[in-house]
C-alpha cells in the first residue's frame, strides 16, 4: 500500500446564513471508507463541497480540512489535490475518451508515452481501444468507469464521492461500487463518501454516520 | 392534444423572416446594378464597369481596405481576449458579480456617445492628459499628439474594444449555463487545473461554439462601423465605410455609381473579415488539441489572472472616464489647459441644447418606441408559436436572424434607399423606424428567447387544466408572468434605436435629425460643451429606459413577491 495520509475534518460545521446545517468531527484512515448518510437538503452534498473547496457563497463554514499535517481549510481546489467523483460522470464532450483521461494525468512525459499511458488505463477499466471515441458514443456505465479512471490518473490524495452511483441502473451500479471500492483500497486513498443509498454504505464496509434532518 | 389551427399567429414568424430577410436582399440587389453603371433615375442605362474602375483608382483605397480589415478585426480580438481572461479569471468569485454589475449597464451606452466620450477622454486636450498636467508630464499647453483621427486607427480600435466588451460578456454569460461552463469548470480544477487553465481548457471550447454568431456580428459592425469611425478613426484617408457614405452624400450625383460598388466592396471586406477570422479559428483547434490534453495545469496562472484583472478594470476606468468627462464639458463654462476642472460651471449649454434638441430627442424618442413597439410585439408572437409548436427555432432561423447584424448596413441601406425612391415611398420617419426595426429585432429576440423558453410549461398546462383557452393562458398567464424580461428586452430594442446612425441619416434622406445624427455631425466639428450635452442626451434615453424596465415591474407587482425574483 502506498504512503498516504488521513483525511481529517475537524469539528467541520456548515451555516447557511445563521442556521447551522451539518457538523461533522471525524478522521479517515488511509483506505477507509467513510459514508455519510441522510435524506436530501440535510447538507451532505454541501460538506463535500466544502472538503473540495467548492463551497457556494449562500454558506459559511467553520472547522478544519486537514489531510495529515497539511491544512486544506483555505486552499483553492486545484491545490488540494483531492478526487472527487460526480453524479454525472462529466466527461468533456470536447475531447476523445482518450483525451478526458490524458485531461487527468499530470503534465510531462512526451506524447507517446501519454498515449500508452492513457491506453494502458483504459485496458485497465475493459476499454481498450476506446481511445479514439466521442465520450457521447459510451454507454452511462462506461463513461462512469472513464471518469473514474480520470480521476484516479490525475493522483489524488483522497477521495470525494458525491452520490457516485446514484444515476447509474441496478447491474452496473453493484459492478460500479466494486471497482470504486476495490481502488480505493488499493491506493490506499482516503474516502468520503456521500448518499442516500444504504447499499452503497454497506459496499463500502466503513462507518456510517448519520445527518438528521 | 388538439392539432394547431392556423390562425395569426402561425403567420408571425414567417412575416419577421421576410422582414428581416427582404429589406438585406432587396438593398444588395438595389446597389448591385448601380453598381454596373444602371440606374436610369441619375442617368445611368448602360451597363458597364466604370463605376468599378473608379473605385479601383479612388485615392487611398489600399490604405481604406487595410484601416478597416485592420481594425475590425483588431478590434474584435481585442474584445474577445480581454472577455476571456475576466471570466476565466474570476468566474464565480465575488469580484465577477461586482464587475458584471458594473459592465451591464454600459451595454446601453451608444457607439456614439462612447466614442465621444472616449476622444474628449484621451485627445491632447483631454481629461485624462489635464489630470496628468504639468505634475507630472509638464505639459503647459496640449501636446502634439493626433488622438482621435490617428493614421493607424488605434483610437478607432480603442472606441469600439470598449464598446465590444460588454456585449460579448452579456453575449458569454447567457451562453455560460447552455455549455455547463459550472461543472466543467468544478471537474477541471477539482483535477488541479488553476482557474484559468480550467476555464481554458475545459468551458472556452464548450463555450466558443455558443458564442460564435455574437463575435461574427461583432466583426461585421468593427469593419463596417460608420458613426464611430467618423469620430474616433483617420480622415484622410477614412476607412472604406466612411468614404462610402462620404461619397453617397456628395452633392455630386454621378459618385452615387462610385459608392454603389464601394458598398458591394465592404461587404466583401467584412466577409473576408469573417473568413481570416474563422481560418484562424480553426488553426488555433488544431494547434491547441496537443495543448488540451497536456496535462499542463497551472503555468503562467498569476500572470494570466493579473493579465485579466488589469484589462478588464482599465475598460471600466475608460468607460466612466469617458462618461465623466462628457458630463463635465457638458457644464464648463471656461476650462483652459490644464485645469482638470472646469470654473465656473454652467448650465448654458444644456439651456442652449433645450431649444434645438427638442426636435430630435422627439424623433428619437418617437422613431426607439416604434421600432420597439413593433419588434416587441414580433419577437413574441414567434417566441409564442414556436411554444405552442413545442419545437425549437431551425439552426437556419437563428442564422436569418442575425442576418442583418451580419451584413454591414452601409452594403444594402443605400440600395434600400433606391428601392424606397422607385417604389414612391417617401423618405421619412416611417422608412426609419422600419429600418430601426431591421437592427432592433434580433437584439430584441435575444434578449428574450432564454427566458420565453425556460419558462416552465407546467404554467400553462395548470392554465389549460383550468379551462382557460390558448389565447386566454397566453394574455393572463405567460404574458404577466414575463413581464420583467419583454421589459428589459424591450429596453435594449429601445437602446439599439437610439443608437442607430446610418439608417436614421440615409433612410431619412439626411432630413430626419436624431439625438444620433446630431451628436456624430457636431463631434467632427469644434463645440465640446455641445457635444457632449447631445452624446449625453443620447445615453440619457437608454438608461431612462432601462430605470423604466427594471423598475416598473417591481412597482406593479410589488405584491407578488414571487414573480419578481
Amino acid at each position: 500500500m502506498p504512503e498516504t495520509s488521513p483525511l481529517w475534518l475537524d469539528e467541520v460545521a456548515i451555516y447557511q446564513g445563521d442556521r447551522p446545517l451539518v457538523r461533522v468531527d471525524a478522521r479517515i484512515a488511509p483506505g477507509e471508507v467513510l459514508t455519510l448518510m441522510g435524506p436530501s437538503g440535510v447538507g451532505k452534498s454541501t460538506l463535500l463541497a466544502q472538503v473540495a473547496g467548492f463551497l457556494a457563497p449562500a454558506f459559511t463554514a467553520t472547522g478544519r480540512v486537514r489531510l495529515g499535517d497539511e491544512d486544506l481549510t483555505t486552499r483553492p481546489p486545484e491545490r488540494r489535490r483531492l478526487g472527487l467523483l460526480f453524479q454525472d460522470p462529466l466527461l468533456f464532450p470536447h475531447l476523445s475518451v482518450g483525451g478526458n483521461l490524458a485531461f487527468g494525468l499530470p503534465p510531462g512525459g512526451g506524447r507517446r508515452a501519454r498515449r500508452r499511458r492513457v491506453e494502458a488505463a483504459l485496458a485497465d477499466i475493459g476499454l481498450a481501444g476506446f481511445a479514439d471515441r466521442d465520450p457521447a458514443t459510451l454507454s452511462g456505465g462506461q463513461q462512469a468507469r472513464v471518469a473514474l479512471m480520470r480521476v484516479l490518473l490525475a493522483e489524488p490524495r483522497a477521495m470525494l464521492l458525491d452520490e457516485p452511483f446514484s444515476k447509474l441502473d441496478a447491474a452496473l451500479r453493484d459492478e460500479m461500487r466494486r471497482l470504486v471500492f476495490a481502488r480505493v483500497h488499493d491506493r490506499g486513498l482516503p474516502t468520503l463518501m456521500v448518499t442516500h443509498d444504504r447499499q452503497d454504505a454497506e459496499a463500502a464496509g466503513g462507518r456510517i454516520i448519520e445527518l438528521a434532518p | 392534444m388538439r392539432p394547431a389551427r392556423p390562425s395569426w399567429l402561425g403567420l408571425i414568424p414567417r412575416l419577421t423572416v421576410l422582414l428581416l430577410v427582404l429589406p438585406v436582399a432587396a438593398g444588395l440587389v438595389g446597389v448591385l446594378a448601380p453598381s454596373f453603371g444602371w440606374l436610369p433615375a441619375l442617368g445611368g442605362d448602360a451597363w458597364s464597369l466604370t463605376p468599378w474602375r473608379a473605385l479601383w483608382q479612388a485615392p487611398g483605397l489600399a490604405d481604406m481596405l487595410r484601416l478597416s480589415l485592420v481594425t475590425g478585426l483588431a478590434s474584435t480580438l481585442a474584445a474577445f481576449a480581454v472577455v476571456m481572461l475576466f471570466l476565466g479569471a474570476f468566474l464565480e468569485t465575488s469580484l465577477f458579480r461586482v464587475v458584471r454589475r458594473l459592465l451591464s449597464p454600459l451595454l446601453a451606452v451608444p457607439h456614439a456617445a462612447a466614442a465621444i466620450g472616449l476622444a474628449f477622454l484621451l485627445a491632447p486636450s483631454g481629461l485624462a492628459s489635464r489630470l496628468g498636467s504639468p505634475w507630472l508630464t509638464g505639459w503647459e499647453r496640449p501636446p502634439d499628439y493626433l488622438f482621435p483621427g490617428d493614421p493607424g486607427g488605434l483610437a478607432l480600435i480603442a472606441g469600439l474594444v470598449l464598446k465590444e466588451i460588454p456585449f460579448l460578456l452579456l453575449m458569454s454569460l447567457a451562453a455560460l449555463p447552455q455549455c455547463r461552463a459550472h461543472e466543467r469548470l468544478m471537474v477541471a480544477r477539482s483535477l488541479g487545473y488553476g482557474r484559468l487553465h480550467a476555464f481554458a481548457k475545459a468551458v472556452l471550447p464548450g463555450l466558443y461554439p455558443l458564442v460564435r454568431l455574437p463575435i461574427f456580428a461583432v466583426i461585421a459592425f468593427a469593419t463596417s462601423t460608420v458613426e464611430v469611425a467618423i469620430i474616433l478613426g483617420p480622415s484622410t484617408p477614412p476607412t472604406l465605410a466612411v468614404a462610402v457614405v462620404r461619397w453617397l452624400n456628395d452633392p455630386d450625383l454621378s459618385l452615387r455609381f462610385l459608392a454603389s460598388a464601394g458598398a458591394l466592396l465592404q461587404l466583401g471586406v467584412t466577409v473576408l473579415a469573417l473568413l481570416a477570422w474563422w481560418l484562424a479559428e480553426r488553426l488555433v483547434r488544431r494547434l491547441a488539441a496537443g495543448w488540451l490534453v497536456g496535462g499542463g495545469r497551472r503555468r503562467g496562472e498569476a500572470m494570466g489572472r493579473g493579465l485579466g484583472a488589469g484589462l478588464t478594470g482599465l475598460s471600466i476606468l475608460l468607460l466612466g472616464a469617458s462618461l465623466a468627462g462628457l458630463a463635465l464639458w457638458s457644464l464648463a463654462a471656461w476650462w483652459p489647459f490644464p485645469a482638470a476642472w472646469p470654473a465656473p460651471m454652467t448650465l448654458a449649454t444644456w439651456r442652449e441644447a433645450a431649444d434645438t434638441a427638442a426636435t430630435p430627442l422627439r424623433h428619437t424618442a418617437s422613431i426607439g418606441l416604434a421600432a420597439t413597439a413593433l419588434s416587441v410585439v414580433l419577437v413574441v408572437g414567434c417566441l409564442e408559436a414556436e411554444t405552442r409548436r413545442r419545437r425549437p427555432l431551425r439552426p437556419g432561423a437563428q442564422l436569418i436572424l442575425y442576418l442583418p447584424l451580419l451584413v454591414p448596413p452601409v452594403a444594402f441601406l443605400y440600395g434600400l434607399v433606391q428601392l424606397q425612391a422607385q417604389l414612391g415611398l417617401a423618405a421619412g420617419w416611417l422608412a426609419v423606424t422600419l429600418g430601426h426595426a431591421l437592427f432592433v429585432l434580433p437584439y430584441v429576440f435575444l434578449s428574450l428567447a432564454e427566458s420565453y423558453r425556460r419558462l416552465d410549461p407546467r404554467w400553462s398546462q395548470v392554465a389549460a387544466a383550468l379551462g382557460a383557452s390558448r389565447a386566454r393562458t397566453f394574455w393572463r398567464v405567460r404574458l404577466p408572468m414575463l413581464t420583467t424580461p419583454i421589459a428589459v428586452a424591450a429596453a435594449v430594442g429601445f437602446a439599439v434605436s437610439v443608437g442607430q446612425y446610418l439608417p436614421t441619416l440615409l433612410l431619412g434622406a439626411g432630413r430626419l435629425a436624431t439625438l444620433t445624427t446630431e451628436a456624430v455631425s457636431l463631434a467632427s466639428g469644434g463645440d465640446r460643451r455641445l457635444t457632449a450635452v447631445y452624446a449625453l442626451g443620447q445615453l440619457a434615453l437608454p438608461a431612462l429606459g432601462f430605470v423604466l424596465a427594471t423598475g416598473l415591474p417591481r412597482l406593479l407587482f410589488r405584491h407578488r413577491r414571487h414573480l419578481l425574483t
